[in-house]
């Protein structure tokens, strides 16, 4: 039998203060890029027009840009996609320019020109002013709703300080990804989107199983009396084995995803990347550790509060029938 | 065998003839998405207040002329925002014969007046404009339908979305910028008469009498490729147009060569108007135009009986043709607007089905090593589980008619990745109940009804994720959600109570159990 961890007990929580330093840090580089690179939103945002052109030779960017140049489309962003024949040109919103204009436009400039050879439009897609702005609003509603819905579940399953802190957690993740997007000068599009909320999705379920465990654990005669802590600790190491196996194999996914899946799904796969690697640690040191300190700073107030019938520490359990006694 | 386990057998046999069934022939029952196939994929706005702006000018034309068929002098109608229009009477006299006239046009109602002044402001009644933004869309979509498919599109899409929105998804298009032409066109043929009183300097120049206006009429010198722009004083007042036409057909211009021209035919109505107008304005010019383009304007000799005309202008025969297209399916009632477009070429359509299959593929057969290699027999058990789960997914699609799109074979991939999740909880629960000492029965069993309340909550959750990406997003992140939402749920099926059944059969049926391997 082939075990990753045997009976592991590895001193997690304990050492939450060094996480919350690392988590810190990384929060603060993403957070400085989004701030001082900002983020690069796809025409699926912005509005604009895109067009994806294969060209039969070889062609460089500077061709490109001299033959667009010549019809007042020099402004346009042209990266190579993929491959040094397949490039994507991007034009801003013009006023009073429609997208068959601009799209013609770029396909008659580019026929005329000898040098760049033939070619095929692959992919055209525009965006108008309105339906961008809109997907924009709908992109927060979506990130929005879908924390608000996890937020709901989990204080209805465990409690609202369980749920508080998962939605930090995932919270902890968003901004890691779009971060980790910043840095890499990656674009924020539709696809981008849909892997940031199975990154919610995905983190949520990491963070459920461990207070799962944690809410079993109490409930078990064996467990009373211990620190809280500890137990969290207990319920993140035996649910470790899972954690990391099935982080691997989403990771395993995701990676050939990533390599294989072409060029139009790499940055979908780029964020699922990231979103699995932090997912599981922020399940850890983000909903687990935050839980703990959380219910050790109530008891403290508890405890000090003359009058105070002793402890009210259930935290992400079901209030448990022998009421645990914790101290801080 | 106890009685339960073979309703269970029965029960996942029959899912998966359902599944087999629904998937047969595989070609056939899955829907590719645009972005796989090819196509193209628009959204139109329709300009509802340009219409109700063109429909208010004609009431109040329409007011104006009930009100000199009454011999009452009006100085001057003028629309006032979209949907009313102010009238000036010379003379505040006729004022109670006006109001009489108001109660002709019931779709009117009074915004003010100023008896002492004889002004009126006629506005249509709310219900009236939320009838006609309602028919405008609803006409819109039925004329653009009627060209597509008289272009000949197979299984095109077309659908109002919201209030003023068309959706309109083309699949396998080869030339995209035709399609929208077509469709995108108001296709307004208008006849007006040329305004011969007004030289056309001085009209440019900004001498413009009322009811008239400058109009282009469009030239293309063959040899030198140049465009120039004629431009015409033309009378306002449109005397016929397009909506009284039966046939538009594609015929070559016997004065031309090499140009294509469109002959027209009105409907008897169409055809009397026709000669009426032709009659009473022997020796002028009429023009003909079509969204604000002057085509023609031959020079009318005598009455035209018999309602056919002839729209020249330098088409090629596509032109042509495109253009009897759409006077044939009629103008759309008020002009479109691109609001998003997305236009997949079929050669980029395949190469998304290669990579997107490369990666399935490459994904489900990493983790069905692992599977094995990991948890050997239960390891497979989780394979078979995952096969069944892939076979489940496409049927499901298949069934309910939803559309593979390229995210859509990302939530595949990653519903592999998620479903194996499952069985991990399960497995990693019977390693440790066998740990500390639990029989092999027991430990199943234990594994599975602790796991249980886990692999719920963590389905829950990502399926809401699912829903709410369903419900926010657009067309390729639909698809990631119906993939994603589907696949998750045929694993509740597969990982959990698929495998169970397979530990059950192999495990429970023998008195004793020794080992599980796992």
């Amino acid at each position: 039998m082939i075990q990753l961890f045997a009976n592991p007990n590895y001193n997690f929580i304990g050492r939450r203060k060094w996480a919350y330093l690392l988590s810190a840090i990384t929060l603060l580089i993403g957070l400085a890029s989004l701030a001082v690179q900002g983020l690069r939103y796809d025409i699926d945002f912005t509005g604009g027009t895109l067009v994806q052109v294969r060209f039969e030779q070889p062609a460089s960017v500077d061709r490109i840009r001299a033959a667009l140049t010549r019809v007042g489309l020099g402004d346009s962003v042209i990266q190579e996609f993929g491959d040094p024949r397949e490039f994507i040109i991007r034009l801003p919103l013009k006023r009073g320019a429609s997208s068959n204009e601009v799209g013609q436009r770029i396909q008659n400039v580019l026929g005329a020109d000898a040098s760049v050879g033939k070619f095929e439009i692959r992919r055209v897609e525009f965006v108008g002013p309105q339906v961008g702005r809109e997907l924009q609003l709908q992109a927060i509603y979506a990130v929005l709703a879908g924390l608000a819905g996890i937020l709901f579940y989990i204080a209805a399953r465990f409690d609202l300080k369980g749920g508080v802190a998962a939605v930090a957690a995932v919270f902890h993740d968003v901004v890691v990804c779009l971060g980790a997007l910043s840095l890499t000068h990656r674009e924020f599009s539709l696809p981008v989107l849909a892997a940031l909320l199975t990154i919610i999705g995905f983190s949520v379920n990491d963070t459920i199983v461990a207070y799962d465990r944690l809410r079993e654990n109490r409930g078990k005669l064996t467990q009373r009396g211990r620190f809280f802590a500890l137990q969290m600790n207990d319920a993140v190491n035996q649910t470790l084995s899972r954690t990391v196996l099935t982080s691997l194999t989403v990771f395993f996914s995701t990676a050939i995803l990533l390599v294989f899946g072409g060029k139009v799904l790499q940055d979908f796969a780029f964020v699922l990347f990231i979103g699995v690697i932090t997912g599981t640690y922020s399940t850890i040191y983000v909903a687990g550790a935050l839980v703990v300190d959380w219910t050790l700073s109530v008891e403290g107030r508890v405890r000090r509060s003359p009058g105070s019938r002793g402890s009210t520490g259930s935290t992400v359990a079901s209030p448990p029938r022998k009421k645990a006694s914790v101290k801080p | 065998m106890p009685r339960n386990l073979w309703l269970r057998v029965g029960l996942v046999v029959a899912v998966i003839l359902l599944s087999l069934w629904y998937l047969y022939p595989p070609r056939k029952t899955i829907n590719l998405g645009l972005d796989l196939q090819g196509g193209i994929h628009l959204v139109l706005g329709v300009e509802i207040e340009k219409a109700l702006a063109t429909q208010t000018d004609r009431l109040g034309a329409d007011f104006k002329d009930a009100l000199e068929r009454k011999g009452i002098g009006v100085t001057r109608v003028a629309r006032e925002g979209d949907t009313a229009f102010a009238v000036q009477l010379a003379s505040p006299q006729s004022w109670n014969d006006a109001q009489t006239v108001t109660g002709e046009f019931p779709s009117l109602e009074r915004r003010s007046e100023d008896q002492a002044a004889g002004r009126l402001v006629l506005a249509l009644r709310p219900s009236e404009v939320a009838r006609l933004r309602d028919e405008f869309v609803r006409q819109a979509v039925e004329t653009i339908r009627n060209r597509v498919d008289q272009f000949g599109v197979a299984e095109p899409t077309i659908t109002r979305q919201g209030d003023n929105r068309i959706l309109i998804q083309l699949p396998g298009l080869q030339d995209p910028e035709r399609a929208k032409a077509l469709i995108g066109r108001t296709a307004l043929l208008e006849f007006k008469l040329v305004d011969d009183r007004t030289p056309v300097e001085a009209a440019v120049a900004g001498q413009m009498p009322e009811g008239s206006e400058l109009l282009y009429q469009r030239r293309v010198d063959k040899s030198t490729k140049t465009e120039q722009k004629i431009p015409m004083v033309i009378q306002k007042r449109s005397l016929l147009t397009g909506a009284e036409l039966t046939r538009a057909e594609v015929s070559a211009d016997p004065n031309a060569t090499g140009n294509w021209q469109v002959a027209i035919e009105f409907s008897p109505e169409g055809a009397r108007r026709f000669g009426e107008v032709t009659e009473q304005n022997v020796g002028k010019q009429l023009a003909i135009i079509l969204d604000g383009n002057v085509y023609s304007a031959p020079r009318i000799n005598e009455r035209i009986p018999g309602g056919r005309a002839v729209i020249t202008g330098q088409f090629t025969v596509e032109e042509a043709r495109d253009l009897a297209i759409v006077l044939r399916a009629g103008a759309l009632p008020a002009p479109v607007q691109i609001l998003e477009e997305r236009t997949v070429g079929p050669s980029l359509g395949a190469d998304s089905i290669r990579q997107g299959m490369i990666a399935i593929l490459a994904s489900a057969v990493l983790v069905f090593v692992f599977m094995l290699i990991y948890y050997r027999l239960s390891g497979l058990i989780a394979d078979v589980a995952l096969g069944l789960n892939l076979l489940i997914l496409l049927a499901a699609m298949a069934a309910f008619g939803a559309t593979l799109t390229l995210p859509g074979i990302a939530g595949i991939a990653l519903t592999i990745g998620m479903a194996v999740d499952t069985n991990i909880l399960i497995f990693e629960r019977i390693r440790e109940e066998l740990r500390v000492g639990k029989t092999v029965r027991g430990a199943i069993e234990a594994g599975f009804s602790r796991a249980f309340r886990t692999i719920i909550d963590t389905h829950v959750t990502v399926l809401v994720t699912a829903a709410i990406l369903y419900n926010f997003g657009t067309g390729p992140v639909k698809g990631f959600a119906v993939s994603l939402f589907v696949g998750l749920t045929a694993s509740l099926f597969t990982a959990v109570f698929f495998t169970r059944l397979l530990f059950d059969l192999i495990y429970m049926g023998r008195r004793r159990a020794e080992a599980v391997s796992i």
